[in-house]
């Protein structure tokens, strides 16, 4: 093959063959994006996992999407069984898990069907031949065999693999019995995958022993099945070649791999320990918030306490009884449940309370889709609470973003004394990235002081204000500073229940005031482009690498797009009424009907334009890209030209 | 070093009490303030959680500290900061209605955690701060506002609940009955682990006289009987009548047709709940009422010290938390 002709992954050619490999030779490209899909039980999640980590290891950037049922489990080679995992990586800097597939691993028919569409022309797919049968075709509810179709045959680069069977021989002298035998298959499956994109086996094969440690027969026959694949790939005919993505320049420093809940975790713990506080960590499962749980209660050596509490009521309670105690306190969890905790949120800002509610938005409402992400709780976290009772809110805007916003939340929470929400969805959770890891001595400690001990005989003020119109944080166990507060109106600064109605009209004021003097102490709006001119793309959340990259590929072909992606909420930077001014058109992408659109509308009077994907799935940059340019003034002369 | 010694007023608030005058709450806000001075705790460790309702106003009225919260979910509130807070004395106020209805979800998980709190639940058998209507230990066939043809709903007995919910210190005690409520609230706050100490609380505006056999001096002998653990139940006017238990139930005996050795003894110490229970279920106007402590079993761990062991646990075999080791745990890689 010469270095012009358009290979199977001509969207990321970069066009040089570097090397020959046997009889093979291997193909440097600048990027892929693969997704793994088979049957919830297969094992996808995890392969998707080791694959993305091995990425990172190799210094690719990455990003991942995974994807999977509501059912723990759900019927069996069913449609709605299907598990997927998506992943891009590349040797330059990527924001998202890519749009269409390079490559597509799908263990059988229902996953075929469900994932083909996704797949380019062109493009790999690998399907399991031992789960093309007509059982299975029965449960996909397919006529027959669409591997036998000449539309699959002409369209893409088909490659069978009876990977039951020859798993099944790979393991054979390690005595699995043949459930076991089987259960190896995605190691097989991973192996081949990995010859295909020239990856190290070694990552995995260190975490199939640390895995599987208490049972060396499984991870001799697991060890097997990786290596089988990995041969199967390098000997038989059917890859002409396969491919090589380089190390990517990112900044210097050492990386990890990071999903967002983990990165949530360990931004509170770290904000915990700047901080110089315990942490208090109140909830109640519920998907896609509770590895946050999972993830926390490993810490406790650092002096995490977790609550897993009768409801989502009492989760936000103890909470609230935590930061009365003094403590860093924190609770987390989805729509539903932050419903419930709207009550409580109430109460947290009536009685000047600092702490984190952390909603990882899932597709609503109510059940809604429980396991697909969605940005429709915008306008509860502004106003899903009785009475006056404005609360910042803040979003991450990546998995690794998920680290810096829980310390900032800590940070906003502390100095202001109040309640903070930080809007996560389930794309970030689930999603990863490689993480910068920061060095503990640059993050900026947050200082808290407590107001100390007195003999009493001044009378205590429970709501006498700072500069930030913060009130004291007096905690029990200091005398001379009892007092009581409560959800009854509160009397400027001595604390004592009062029904005054300028009382109350200053008190409601006054905690307005108090959170949106945020504005004065966080960054004013960055702008990715100009800071006024044709169009200006305002985004919020888990949408940021789509919106990112839309704009940065529109600006590329010489349109005068900008974007400004926001993860303070509410208040919203200084200057961006400004900014929304300076455009001749505003367009909001939301994965929800247009809620900051509305927002920003009504605060501003700017008439922004919505791009409303309600899917439960993460916009695409092509559509994105589409949109922007339908809106956009023709091109000017190609900056990359 | 001795705690300087306080008197009862020391614990009243610059706060007017705006209770309905006549209110049980009175009497019970003034044997908590007699209490406390001897509980052997300093003011400033004191902290007095409550829901929503006439009862749950009276952290206001202490001066300790105090927090008012929302209806039914104090034991929430206090599961937090005793967790954090282990060295302060939680004592959570609440009624009938705040604990037994939007809160007993919330009542029924603080005590089977154990958590060493104080729950003292004003059961006046009506909703007092919304203006009458039945509540969940309303008799059956009460007409309220709510209820103008009758309640239809079973009063549950906060005690049964108690009890099925493990709890380790039970009691029961009445605005009335000064020196027994003040031994009662004295008792429970010595118990490490949850205490509930049920108090009959006369709504004199909505429900006046709900629990007069219990009160009246008259009424009194005969319809309640007061516990003793070790001590044989003995009740009425005369010290006539007894508990027994035969088969599997209890029953009102004569003393005088029954030798002293068949009187059921009292022993709030056992763990097995079986009898206790049963004694909670004793009702007015079948049988007599009891009165005093329960259940009383030590030993049992708590909720607070477990969470806080755990800590403790955890950084004594893997070492106090760093976070460069934690970032760099598991697979990274430099880029130059
Ligand atoms: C969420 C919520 N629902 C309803 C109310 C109204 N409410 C306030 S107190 C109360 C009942 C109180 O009855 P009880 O607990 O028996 O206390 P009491 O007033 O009799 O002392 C109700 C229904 C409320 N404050 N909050
Ligand atoms: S309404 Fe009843 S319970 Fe409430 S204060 Fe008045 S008398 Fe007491």
């Amino acid at each position: 093959m010469t270095a012009s002709q358009p290979g199977p992954l001509a969207n990321n050619v970069s066009g040089t063959e570097v090397s020959d490999n046997a009889a093979k030779s291997v193909r440097s490209v600048t990027g892929i994006t693969v997704r793994l899909a088979g049957d919830s039980g297969d094992g996808m999640q995890l392969l998707g996992t080791q694959l993305t980590n091995t990425s990172a290891l190799a210094g690719n950037d990455v990003a991942t999407f995974p994807d999977f049922p509501a059912e723990i489990r759900a019927p069996r080679g069913t449609r709605a069984g299907v598990s997927g995992f998506q992943l891009q990586f590349a040797s330059e800097e990527i924001f998202t898990p890519g749009d269409t597939l390079d490559a597509l691993v799908v263990m059988n028919p229902a996953a075929l069907v469900t994932n083909l569409g996704d797949l380019r022309k062109g493009g790999i797919l690998i399907a399991n031949e031992d789960g093309f049968n007509d059982k299975e075709f029965k449960l996909a509810k397919v006529e027959s065999d669409p591997l036998e179709s000449d539309i699959i045959n002409q369209s893409y680069r088909l490659v069978k693999v009876p990977m039951t069977k020859l798993t099944r021989a790979a393991v054979e002298e390690h005595g699995l019995s043949a459930k076991n035998a089987d259960r190896c298959k995605n190691f097989f499956a991973m192996g081949l995958v990995y010859w295909l994109f020239g990856r190290s086996l070694e990552p995995t094969l260190r975490f199939i022993q640390e895995k599987f440690y208490k049972k060396p027969d499984v991870v001799a026959a697991n060890e097997a099945a990786l290596r089988a694949g990995w041969a199967y790939g390098e000997t038989t005919e059917a890859f002409g070649e396969s491919y090589a993505v380089e190390a990517a320049e990112l900044q210097p420093g050492t990386y990890r791999n990071i999903m967002g809940n983990q990165a949530l975790a360990w931004g509170l713990i770290a904000a915990s320990k700047i901080s110089g506080k315990d942490l208090f960590y109140g909830t109640y499962p519920i998907t896609p918030a509770s590895d946050i749980l999972h993830e926390l209660t490993k810490h406790k050596n650092f002096g995490v306490r977790t609550f897993q509490a009768e409801d989502e009521i009492a989760a936000i309670c103890a909470t609230i009884g935590a930061a009365f105690g003094g403590e860093m306190a924190v609770t987390a969890s989805s729509g539903p449940g932050i419903a419930l905790k709207g009550e409580a949120m109430g109460l947290g800002v009536m009685m000047e309370m600092p702490m984190i509610v952390i909603n990882v938005q899932r597709g609503g409402p109510s059940t809604g889709l429980p396991t697909k992400t969605e940005q429709s709780d915008l306008l509860q976290a502004m106003f899903g609470r009785n009475g006056e009772a404005p609360m910042p809110v803040l979003a991450p805007r990546s998995p690794a973003d998920c680290f810096d916003m829980a310390i900032e939340a800590w940070r906003i929470a502390a100095e202001t004394m109040t309640p903070v929400m930080l809007l996560s969805d389930g794309y970030i959770a689930n999603g990863s990235e490689p993480w910068k890891i920061p060095e503990m001595d640059s993050l900026p400690k947050i200082t808290i002081q407590h107001p100390p001990a007195t003999s009493g005989e001044e009378p205590f003020l429970p709501y006498e204000r700072n500069e930030n119109l913060s009130r004291p944080w007096a905690v029990p166990g200091t005398d001379g500073l009892m007092h009581r507060i409560g959800g009854l109106e509160k009397e400027d600064r001595t604390g004592n229940v009062s029904y005054d109605p300028d009382n109350h009209q200053h008190m409601v004021q006054t905690r307005a005031e108090k959170v949106a003097r945020i504005a004065d102490r966080i960054p004013e709006q960055d702008v990715l482009g100009e800071t006024s001119g044709d169009v200006l793309v305002v985004s919020w959340g888990g949408t940021y690498g789509a919106c990112h990259t839309a704009v940065s590929r529109a600006r590329m072909d010489g349109h005068d797009v900008s974007h400004a992606h926001l993860r303070y909420l509410n208040p919203m930077p200084r200057n961006i009424g400004t900014l929304l001014k300076s455009f001749r058109k505003v367009i909001v992408p939301e994965l929800n009907a247009g809620q900051l659109r509305m927002l920003l509308r009504s605060e501003f009077l700017v008439d922004c334009i919505g791009i409303n994907k309600i899917k439960g799935k993460p916009f695409t940059v092509g559509e994105l890209d589409d949109a922007i340019r339908s809106h956009a003034a023709p091109a000017r002369k190609s900056k990359a030209g | 070093m001795s705690l300087p010694v306080l008197k009862a007023t020391d614990f009243a608030s610059d706060q007017d009490v705006r209770w309905c005058p006549g209110c049980g709450d009175y009497s019970i806000l003034a044997q908590m303030k007699k209490v406390l001075p001897n509980v052997g705790v300093p003011r400033e460790k004191i902290v007095f959680i409550s829901g929503i309702g006439c009862s749950s106003r009276f952290p206001y009225y202490m001066n300790t500290y105090g927090m008012h919260s929302i209806h039914g979910r104090a034991p929430g509130f206090a599961t937090g900061l005793k967790s954090t807070r282990p060295d302060l004395m939680v004592w959570v106020i609440t009624g009938d209605g705040d604990s037994l209805s939007i809160g007993g979800n919330h009542f029924i998980h603080a005590i089977r955690r154990n958590l060493d709190i104080n729950i003292v639940l004003f059961n006046n058998r009506i909703y007092g701060l919304t203006k009458g209507q039945y509540s969940p230990t309303s008799a059956e066939g009460q007409i309220t506002k709510s209820t103008p043809m009758g309640s239809i709903d079973h009063p549950l007995s906060p005690l049964s609940i108690a009890l099925a919910a493990e709890a380790t210190f039970v009691a029961r005690s009445m605005d009335a009955h000064v020196k027994h409520l003040g031994d009662m609230l004295m008792a429970a706050s010595q118990h490490k682990g949850t205490s509930l100490v049920e108090v009959y609380q006369n709504c004199n505006v909505f429900n006046d006289g709900a629990m007069a056999y219990a009160q009246e001096k008259k009424q009194r002998p005969n319809n309640i009987i007061e516990l003793e653990h070790g001590k044989p139940m003995i009740f009425g006017e005369n010290r006539d009548k007894g508990i027994r238990l035969t088969g599997n139930h209890l029953e009102v005996v004569d003393t005088a047709d029954v030798p002293a050795d068949d009187l059921l003894i009292h022993d709030a110490h056992n763990p097995d709940p079986s009898i206790q229970m049963m004694l909670a279920r004793m009702r007015y106007p079948v049988m007599p009422e009891p009165f005093g402590i329960l259940r009383q079993v030590d030993g049992v761990a708590t909720y607070n010290d477990q969470i806080n062991d755990q800590v403790t646990t955890a950084k004594r075999e893997k070492g106090e938390g760093d976070l460069n080791t934690l970032f760099h745990s598991g697979d990274t890689w430099k880029v130059a």
